[in-house]
């Protein structure tokens, strides 16, 4: 038997001799088609006879390296044509993610993701107890059990909506610079982005996660060669989970500042049901996720993405454990803790979104965009073949 | 000696060409040949242990073997299939395939509109100059119609017409993935029926006495083995892969082919079963083949190496001279017979040349053309003779009556007063900068092969039908495509005769 290593394909670090590749394998790939099928990558592809840099992190944001055209591809390495489509895109993606990072000298971040999440963990943490012991006055209140289980009383609201806000503020320059910066790259400006039917097209594509459906409802070839919903199922998990945690936010803050009804909330009042539902969907899905990930193959894994995945995973789930513990504990001695840890990972996870993985969300929405504008223009005439 | 002879795979590395050395000859190395009748005796020994014994082993790994495989083990017989190529490069050609060619009456998923019996039989005589079995002809094409379901079932996806194929979208089923993502689907499918595959295990010899198959002997990790069983269905592929063979049949023309697939078919199983005594059919020097890019790999370059704009320009031999009416019909019903026309040309070798209108109205080719701004110059790139290149340029250019161009039908763009004429598409190629793709002949495959019954069985030489031995694929495609090619007719003829293969062999075994 072969080797392993002759099947691993050796991308250069250099970006323009990344790029030099990228070109030359979807060349490869546009003259085949056959994986045309698997997702938006190939049509998308078959628009173009060229292939820039532009271009390639365009279609790399395309791809979420599910491994089917590596599979289905009868010029894998070792044959000398040397195709690796997930391997190629996932690296292609993981530079599109410094490049357009804003601002940009923190583009570093991404470098060693998980040391970055590990400090602003550590330091989210350690700013909310200092918060917390400066309202407080000492240490020892921080303990102390409160029956009505007010959060308030450990750090007053004003506080954590105020420290909040300004960093969901920076949060939110920060995607949206890295979204323009995406979208002028792409050679699109903002007014197409707007357009209805292209977004609601997006906005269903995501809903559904159609891509990661292979076709035909059997899902992917992740986490290896056979297709399987499982990547698909977790991912839903994650993502409504995430976005029912954020409706849970926005929900307590309406009953603040539009009813004057002051937290805590009851177990069965709206925003706790949305948090306890979407905290459950954030612990299983990232973990469902992570599972799946140390046993993807190897052959099809993407060596870049491996840190800034795990390391928004794990936060995630940090969040969400810590949310339900202290749900759980509110009325205990450890709601103080409880709290100061899940804000902190909280914390943790607003100032990392913009250089983390979550702008996966970020770049892939807007390419996905761009791919339903692209198919209303008139495309090439190629003839047959 | 060439490796060839030895082991199950072709020499992949094939003399160096440069490009600059494309138009000339190489001088070839001398080849120790083996001949036809170099044959290994009945092998003796029977201290060989067995641990493989079956009811039906099948050999080969491609389609037509997957689907005798799966078909048999589900009739529950128990089986064992030879793969000769390593589990990477499994698949045989049929991993290089896209499509089926298939049958139907109504708009069935991922066909449109309805393709009926005859309309698909007269296709097939039309190609075939009308000498094909119609009995065997006619039940694939009716078979093909279920087929399409029960590759579904074994988890074959499909897909619509591929970007650039939609004239196909009527005929031709194609697979999500190409041909690999099918075996893919098969293997799976075969090793959860408890199918033992077996790979880098290739099939040297059959032992047959009476008409009747009793073992192969089977070479793995460089040991011989025996291997057993009461029914064999062969479904190892042509031998397009065997360069010497090839040198048979065509002469020293034939160094200069590439082959567009696999470099495991190197029709073994062929010479053993005519050997033994099977009934051939089909001539040697029949096979499919197709003008690719010489720059492609001697093996294994696939779909990719086409060059799809020899019908919007000129196509010049080694001497700088048109030889063939480059716009005599669409492309996609034209392509397969300039593998040929190539192969006819002194040294093999032909070079399109196109100006800059036709760039970006023919599918992207792999290898970026040879780009010049003059003729002479582009004629100097590629090693052609300058002074007559020029002058074949431009007496065609003279000859263009101005029309209104249009690709997509048989336009009114010819020449007037060339011979050959080029009869559509005729445009003066006079907008620098010009491009130039030499091509070679590219064997797809062969087409002798064995004769077999409606059930698949072999017929022999005696007059006698085996019994137990079968035949699918290529291997008796021959019996179908006598000459000239019908796309998407290879994996029909394959898929049902898979299935009839490893049906009959499994009812064999339990009868
Ligand atoms: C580039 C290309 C594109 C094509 N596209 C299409 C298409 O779209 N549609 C279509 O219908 N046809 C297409 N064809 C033709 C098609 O590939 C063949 O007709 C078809 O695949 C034949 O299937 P098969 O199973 O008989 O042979 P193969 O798929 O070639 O399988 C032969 C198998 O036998 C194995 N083998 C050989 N000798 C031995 C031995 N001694 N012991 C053990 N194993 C052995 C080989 O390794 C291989 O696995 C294409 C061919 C090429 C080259
Ligand atoms: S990945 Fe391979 S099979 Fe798929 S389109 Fe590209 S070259 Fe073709
Ligand atoms: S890995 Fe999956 S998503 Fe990426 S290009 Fe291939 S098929 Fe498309």
């Amino acid at each position: 038997m072969s080797k392993p290593d002759q099947f691993v394909l050796r991308l250069p670090a250099d970006t323009q001799a990344l790029m030099a590749e990228g070109a030359r394998q979807m060349g490869i790939c546009n003259s085949c088609r056959y994986c045309e099928g698997y997702c938006a990558v190939f049509p998308a592809m078959e628009r173009r006879l060229e292939f820039h840099g532009t271009d390639l992190n365009y279609l790399a944001n395309l791809c979420h390296s599910c491994g089917e055209c590596y599979y289905a591809c009868q010029y894998s390495p070792p044959h000398e044509f040397a195709i690796h489509i997930p391997q190629l895109l996932g690296a292609i993606r993981a530079k599109t993610y410094r490049q357009y990072a804003w601002p940009a000298p923190l583009a570093n971040l991404f470098d060693s993701n998980g040391l970055f999440v590990a400090v602003a963990l550590m330091a989210g943490i350690a700013a909310i107890l200092l918060l917390a012991t400066l309202f407080a006055g000492n240490g020892a209140a921080l303990a102390e059990a409160r029956p009505d289980g007010s959060f308030y009383a450990v750090i007053p609201h004003t506080a954590m909506a105020g420290v909040f806000g300004l960093v969901g503020l920076f949060v939110l320059v920060a995607l949206l610079a890295g979204f323009m910066k995406f979208w002028r790259d792409a050679g699109e400006n903002l007014a197409e982005f707007t357009r209805p039917f292209a977004l609601a097209e997006t906005l269903k594509d995501i809903a559904t996660l159609k891509y990661l459906d292979g076709d035909s409802q059997v899902g992917c070839t992740y986490p290896g060669e056979q297709p399987s919903q499982a990547r698909r199922w977790f991912h839903h998990l994650t993502f409504y989970g995430f976005l029912l945690c954020f409706a849970a936010t926005l929900v307590g803050t309406l009953y603040h500042y539009g009813f004057g009804w002051q937290a805590p909330y009851g177990f069965y009042s709206l925003p706790v049901l949305l948090g306890t539902l979407g905290g459950i969907g954030l612990a299983i899905g990232p973990a469902g996720l992570w599972w799946l990930k140390v046993r993807q193959d190897p052959l099809t894994a993407s060596p870049e993405q491996a840190g800034m995945d795990i390391a928004f995973i794990a936060l995630l789930i940090l969040t969400s454990l810590s949310g339900l513990a202290l749900l759980a504990g509110r009325e205990s001695q450890w709601m103080g803790s409880l709290l100061i840890l899940h804000l902190g990972a909280v914390m943790a996870l607003f100032i990392s979104l913009p250089y983390g993985k979550f702008v996966h969300g970020i770049y892939r929405g807007a390419a996905l965009v761009k791919y339903a504008l692209e198919r209303r223009r008139p495309g090439l005439d190629l003839g047959g073949d | 000696m060439r490796s060839s002879a030895l082991s199950c795979k072709a020499s992949a590395r094939h003399p160096p060409q440069p490009w600059f050395r494309l138009g000339r000859s190489e001088p070839s190395a001398p080849a120790k040949r083996i001949s036809r009748t170099d044959i290994p005796k009945q092998h003796e020994s029977t201290t060989m242990k067995d641990p493989y014994a079956c009811d039906v082993l099948v050999i080969g790994g491609g389609n037509a073997a997957l689907c005798a495989a799966i078909t048999a083990a589900e009739a529950g017989a128990k089986v064992t299939l030879l793969e000769c190529a390593p589990r990477h490069y499994r698949g045989g050609n049929s991993r290089h395939t896209r499509n089926i060619r298939t049958m139907h009456r109504a708009p069935m998923h991922p066909l449109i509109e309805a393709y009926p019996e005859e309309e698909y039989y007269q296709d097939l005589l039309k190609i075939t100059g009308g000498n094909t079995n119609e009995e065997l002809a006619r039940h694939v094409i009716r078979t093909s119609e279920p087929a399409i379901a029960w590759m579904r079932a074994h988890g074959v996806r499909f897909q619509p017409s591929l970007g650039g194929t939609l004239h196909l979208g009527r005929t031709n089923a194609f697979f999500l993935g190409g041909g690999k993502a099918l075996v893919n689907c098969y293997f799976h499918a075969a090793e959860l029926l408890g199918v033992k595959v077996l790979y880098e295990a290739e099939a040297v010899d059959l032992e047959v006495k009476n008409n009747r198959f009793t073992s192969a002997i089977v070479r793995k990790d460089g040991a011989e083995m025996r291997i057993g069983a009461r029914a064999v269905v062969v479904a190892a592929g042509g031998f397009e892969s065997n360069l010497e063979w090839l040198e048979d049949a065509w002469g020293p023309a034939a160094k200069n082919f590439l082959i567009r697939g696999t470099p495991y078919n190197m029709g073994k199983m062929l010479r053993v079963l005519h050997q033994r005594g099977a009934e051939a059919i089909g001539d040697p020097k029949q096979c499919h083949a197709a003008a690719i890019d010489a720059r492609a790999p001697k093996f294994d370059g696939g779909i990719v190496s086409r060059v799809d704009c020899v019908s919007l320009g000129v196509v010049l031999n080694r001497d700088g001279l048109r030889f063939y009416d480059e716009g005599e019909d669409f492309w996609p019903k034209r392509y397969a017979i300039w593998g040929r026309l190539i192969a006819m040309q002194p040294d093999q070798i032909g070079y399109c040349i196109i100006d800059r209108k036709p760039i970006g109205r023919f599918m992207p080719p792999v290898f970026p053309g040879f780009k010049a701004n003059t003729i002479a110059e582009l004629a100097q790139k590629l090693g052609l003779p300058v002074d007559i290149v020029v002058k074949t340029i431009a007496d065609y250019n003279a000859a263009v009556v101005p029309g209104q161009f249009d690709h997509t039908i048989m336009d009114n763009c010819h020449t007037r007063g060339l011979a050959p004429e080029k009869t559509h598409w005729a445009l003066k190629i006079d907008a620098p900068p010009y491009y130039g793709y030499p091509l070679r002949p590219g064997i797809t495959f062969t087409y002798l092969g064995v004769d077999v019954t409606p059930r698949a069985q072999i017929k022999m030489k005696s007059g006698d039908v085996a019994e137990n031995m079968f035949a699918a694929g290529e291997i008796m495609a021959g019996n179908i495509l006598s000459k000239g090619y019908l796309a998407g007719i290879g994996i029909t003829i394959g898929t049902v005769f898979g299935r009839i293969a490893g049906e009959e062999a499994a009812r064999h075994v339990k009868a």
